[in-house]
């Protein structure tokens, strides 16, 4: 794209970092007492507002209840203030289905549903501003949502996006850089494992690049993972001195 | 009318304030509790590759040979003994049903039981098969995390300050006027609805305000715990225990007295 340079030759992107390296990441739990889980997560500039409840009975039928495990609904909410110019969304819009769906897909694969026959876990997500990596943002807030509200996963979900400019795979990208048009994938990783919960891509890339653009990805997953692990450990350590021994 | 405003303001963590720190072993899902497979694993807990790793963000704990991670927060899980306080949202439709239980309990109605069963799926099975059990009458239901009960050998209460409280396991807490004589033969099933005097219920706004302050500042509930902590407020006017320093400082003392009672 002509004036808008998204790797300079000394390695530097459009906002002053790195290639490999995330935006700043700040997160909090439990954010609403009235949710069984909620949780807030900033990743640069996009914000996200995760919220969860359950494990509970099955609303509307009762046909649609799993004899052996739960059943994981996801709903993704973009606010209309959440984009450069004021978007109003239908609920129940193209994008928000998909993004729901990939968040399903996603949460079912990390959350132990054979521990809730016959229940219903809800995730909400909101995203209240969006700069590139929104769905990255969604895994990880609702992760934190999950974990605060005490259901059984079998590991974290921690997610990111990547991208490919000038033979350089970069991680973490913000809204400008995926205007660009370049291609671009989210994964969604279960770190101490390293087993892949979601990957997607919809754009072209040259399949002698994806190792190196899946590889940074991967790596950029694991150090949101690091932020997350300590947030959460703080969170945990603070209720338990609270509660005392 | 008079009207109060707040700005919004940073504070501090509270577990700074009380300068101490935990001893138990704190774990995140995916953390590897521990590699011996002797051990049988419980709630919170899975079996990954020979090593029993976490599943919720919380302590572990240890009985015996048996190992579960008490996560912070969790819907209620039903164990055999428990009291529970709850509401009926919906019966059984059977003939025989009909006829002996239609007069007694209706859906809607906020009932006291005992679990007499958990089924596999973790569904529980009530029964109200004594007195001191049944339908409850005029009062004031609090719901607090499950986890913020204390097991205890009785749930029932009655308070020296003039009210009676059932916590239920559930975290479904029920504050009602003490009745001035115990039940007759007719058990729980018939509703009080005699008028309740002004005092009654500013001791039972009181307590609820009080349970609530506790439950913000993460204390565990039992008689003791609210007991103490309706005493530190009575200086405060009812309205005022729920504002955020008057909270802090009022479980401070109850901590304080909790800390002194058992040392």
């Amino acid at each position: 794209m002509a004036g808008l340079e998204l790797l300079s030759d000394q390695g530097y992107r459009v906002d002053g970092r790195r290639a490999g390296e995330l935006r700043k990441i700040q997160a909090r739990m439990g954010v609403f007492a009235q949710a069984d889980g909620s949780a807030y997560i900033e990743q640069g500039n996009t914000k996200a507002l995760a919220v969860v409840y359950g494990p509970h009975e099955i609303r509307g039928s009762r046909a649609r209840a799993l004899p052996d495990r739960a059943l994981v609904n996801c709903q993704y909410s973009s606010a209309t203030f959440s984009t450069g110019e004021r978007k109003r969304r239908r609920h129940g819009d193209r994008k928000s289905c998909e993004m729901g769906l990939q968040l399903r897909q996603t949460f079912e694969a990390a959350i132990l549903t054979q521990l809730h026959p016959r229940s219903q876990i809800d995730i909400y997500v909101q995203v209240l501003q969006a700069d590139g990596g929104t769905y990255a943002a969604c895994v990880n807030a609702a992760t934190l949502a999950v974990l605060d509200a005490g259901i059984p996963m079998r590991d974290f979900v921690c997610a990111c996006s990547a991208g490919f400019v000038d033979g350089t795979a970069l991680a973490d990208l913000s809204h400008v850089e995926e205007a660009a048009g370049g291609p671009q994938l989210a994964l969604a990783l279960l770190p101490a494992s390293g087993q892949i919960a979601l990957l997607e891509m919809d754009a072209r890339l040259h399949e002698d690049h994806l190792e190196r653009v899946l590889e940074a990805a991967a790596q950029a997953a694991r150090d949101v993972h690091t932020l997350l692990d300590r947030v959460v450990r703080q969170h945990v350590r603070e209720a338990s001195i609270l509660l005392g021994d | 009318m008079a009207m109060e405003m707040r700005l919004p303001v940073a504070r501090k963590p509270l577990s700074e304030r009380l300068g101490r720190d935990t001893k138990k072993h704190l774990v995140v899902p995916g953390d590897t509790i521990t590699t011996d497979t002797g051990f049988m694993r419980g709630h919170g807990t899975y079996m990954g590759e020979e090593k029993l790793i976490a599943s919720v963000a919380g302590s572990v704990e240890r009985v015996n040979k048996l190992i579960c991670v008490k996560a912070l927060k969790t819907r209620y899980i039903g164990e055999v003994g428990d009291i529970v306080v709850g509401r009926i949202t919906e019966r059984r439709r059977s003939a025989e049903d009909e006829l002996a239980m239609r007069g007694f309990l209706q859906e809607g109605d906020l009932i006291s039981a005992e679990v007499q069963a958990v089924f596999s799926d973790g569904a529980v099975s009530l029964h109200t098969r004594s007195l001191k059990y049944g339908k409850l009458g005029q009062g004031v239901l609090v719901q607090v995390s499950p986890s913020l009960v204390k097991r205890q050998k009785t749930h029932f209460h009655d308070l020296p300050c003039g009210a009676s409280v059932i916590l239920g396991n559930n975290g479904f807490i029920w504050i009602y006027p003490t009745p001035e004589h115990k039940e007759e033969e007719a058990g729980g099933f018939i509703a009080n609805l005699e008028p309740v005097s002004l005092a009654d219920r500013e001791v039972i706004s009181r307590l609820r305000n009080c349970i609530i302050s506790l439950v913000t500042q993460r204390m565990m509930l039992y008689d003791t715990s609210i007991l103490y902590c309706y005493e530190a407020s009575l200086p405060h006017q009812i309205k005022d225990i729920l504002k955020p320093e008057i909270m802090e400082e009022i479980v401070m003392e109850t901590r304080q007295r909790l800390l002194e009672q058992e040392g």
